[in-house]
């Protein structure tokens, strides 16, 4: 069976999205081809076209690429970051991160929406990254977003799923692919997302903190595909009770 | 010079007052803190939680985790890279000015010294920043001494106009302003700003502060939060450490920038960590001194108490010092730095505020960011 990913038209073999911003720019090359990855995420703040370490340079030409508008505080902001990244011949896609916070960079669902509302008019392929709340998905369906990511804990934190039954109503109602994003600490963590319906996990930290990079993405890939097997073969059922071997109710005779 | 010593907590005329109860909270805080409380078990306590309280963050300060460094760089090392991965960003000062108006009995720009003093014409402060964008650098201090008169809003604001044109990333360390006036300065296209309270102990801050509107403490301590309300982007703070007792300024600063960032979620939070130097020859084991040691257990209490903060690392510590602390706490370095005024284009026109202890140039610090597995980074931010 051929199970791709489609977000806004375009079609991936790849499940899992590589986050960049943490790792030295000549691993990219490595990391990418470990991980299997056909899309990969960068801050348009770093890039410094036309300068030194440019996070641009480094990106294999093969891969699509996912700018984002971190930085932006307001809609209005991200707006213009998207813009920019498009004219500076990032392509049209846009992962809309805007953000309020900077201890915890939560972000702000609100004005996310309102971002979303305004770039998908302008034909932008866009990805907002978003706190879990149904409610707020919906909203984001109708604004005209390509897939949604909400986070799985605090970026960074590698804390996994904590929001993993708010994730799974976005994947049971939303008619999107649901991009786990922020949090996923391990490949166990990845997989599991993957197992319970994700379309596909995004990854930064949990890798640029591992002591071998390449390898370490070489472990999501595999966990994110194993996940998704899983997913698609269907999980054998839970069973919240043990089975009694001798039935309570096999005194009833008639 | 028997000039009529103002009260140092009363503000002057012209000098804004906002409403805000964050000098007071810090004050009395640190009033109450007393380093000397903390046992082993506070900082092991401390040493094994994820986010550390008030509490917490006083057992680090205090002597009785100096045994517990390495655990402490251990520890502040996995939250750097949890929060800026391996990536270090660079920028370099350029002093425009240093002519001040004030008299501060520990600076070597105080107005009674007689050193060569300038300020950029707009010309030259143009070829300085040309100069320094062809060393590859995006992002840009720009500093004044303390005198409005001599170096006024206007002025600062037409070089920063000029920097925006070649600089991504721009920042102010200048004298404490009004709102409109940092608001002024942030649609020039300053966003980040620079301002050091040098101690938090108010009679301390009266003593060293002789004359000149830097000795107001209250206007200065505000000025993070008139920025902030003028539209800056980001903050900085820090204490003169050694200046008074270092462990009450430290805990001070950080308590400071923590306040500020609960009350203004989005700025981005800033510490930078100078130092007074113990006197060479002077090994004896005075408790205040502030050695590398010092200097690196308040470094690591910053980043446990605040893992998301930027932490700067400047010329005034050796070579060998920065390049250690890179990646392991702190997350910013300048490099090719000249402290003169002027200097990198043109000949130097002013006389420099300090001695730097590292004077390696841009390209030389990229190399060793990467031969330690580093990302030296450029651009980091888009000016909206």
């Amino acid at each position: 069976m051929n199970d791709t990913l489609t977000i806004g038209g375009h079609t991936f073999q790849s499940r899992f999205i590589l986050g960049s911003g943490k790792f030295s720019l000549d691993l990219i090359q490595a990391v990418v081809e470990n991980g299997g990855a056909e899309m990969i995420t960068l801050a348009l703040r770093r890039a410094n076209v036309g300068g030194a370490e440019n996070i641009l340079d480094y990106i294999p030409k093969n891969v699509t690429l996912l700018p984002n508008t971190s930085g932006a505080r307001t809609a209005e902001e991200a707006v213009r970051i998207a813009r920019l990244a498009r004219e500076i011949g990032c392509g049209d896609f846009i992962k809309v991160e805007v953000i309020n916070d900077s201890k915890y960079l939560l972000p702000d669902n609100y004005e996310t929406v309102k971002a979303t509302e305004i770039l998908a008019k302008e034909d932008f392929i866009v990805m907002p990254y978003m706190y879990p709340d149904l409610q707020v998905a919906r909203s984001l369906v109708n604004a005209g977003a390509a897939a949604v990511m909400p986070l799985g804990s605090p970026i960074g934190s590698n804390k996994g799923l904590q929001t993993k039954d708010f994730i799974q109503l976005l994947i049971d109602e939303i008619n999107l692919p649901i991009i786990v994003d922020a949090g996923i600490g391990r490949p166990s963590q990845a997989c599991e997302a993957m197992e319970m319906g994700a379309a596909a996990v995004m990854c930064n930290t949990a890798i640029a903190t591992s002591n071998d990079i390449p390898t370490m993405a070489k472990a999501f890939k595999q966990a994110i595909e194993a996940g998704r097997a899983a997913y698609l073969a269907g999980l054998g059922r839970v069973l919240q009770t043990a089975e009694a071997s001798s039935p309570l109710t096999g005194f009833l005779e008639d | 010079m028997a000039k009529k010593r103002v009260n140092h907590m009363e503000y002057l005329d012209g000098m804004e007052k906002i409403p805000s109860d964050i000098m007071e909270k810090v004050l009395t805080t640190v009033d109450q803190y007393d380093y000397l409380c903390y046992t082993a078990k506070d900082v092991e306590t401390a040493l094994a939680k994820d986010q550390l309280s008030l509490h917490d963050y006083g057992a680090l300060l205090s002597p009785a985790a100096l045994p517990y460094l390495e655990e402490m760089a251990r520890r502040g090392k996995s939250k750097t890279q949890k929060h800026f991965g391996n990536s270090i960003s660079l920028f370099t000062p350029l002093y425009i000015a240093n002519y001040c108006a004030n008299e501060c009995t520990y600076c070597g720009f105080k107005a009674t010294n007689k050193i060569h003093r300038a300020a950029l014409s707009l010309s030259e402060a143009e070829k300085e920043l040309k100069a320094i964008h062809e060393t590859g650098l995006e992002e840009i201090l720009i500093l004044t001494g303390e005198s409005r008169h001599l170096s006024d809003v206007d002025y600062i604001g037409e070089v920063v106009k000029l920097a925006t044109n070649y600089f991504t990333t721009v920042g102010i360390e200048i004298y404490p302003l009004n709102i409109d006036e940092y608001a002024y300065l942030h649609q020039c296209g300053a966003d980040f700003v620079s301002v050091y309270q040098e101690t938090y102990n108010p009679e301390t801050y009266e003593q060293v502060h002789l004359w000149g509107s830097k000795r107001i403490f209250p206007y200065r301590f505000h000025a993070q939060e008139r920025a902030l309300l003028g539209g800056m982007r980001g903050v900085s703070f820090g204490a003169l450490l050694g200046l008074d007792d270092f462990r009450k300024d430290a805990f001070a600063a950080g308590l400071h920038a923590h306040l500020i960032q609960q009350k203004y979620p989005h700025a981005e939070i800033g510490f930078s960590v100078p130092r007074l130097r113990p006197y060479i020859n002077n090994k004896e084991n005075n408790s205040k001194d502030v050695h590398e040691r010092q200097l690196l257990q308040v470094m690591l209490a910053y980043r446990l108490f605040m893992p998301y903060a930027g932490i700067t690392i400047s010329t005034r510590e050796r070579a060998g010092f920065r390049d250690h602390v890179v990646g392991l706490v702190a997350t910013k370095m300048s490099a090719g730095v000249n402290v003169g005024v002027g200097g990198h284009e043109e000949e130097q026109k002013g006389d420099k505020q300090f001695e730097i202890s590292d004077e390696r140039t841009v390209a030389d610090i990229h190399q060793m960011l990467i031969n330690k597995g580093l990302q030296p980074v450029y651009s980091d931010y888009i000016r909206l």
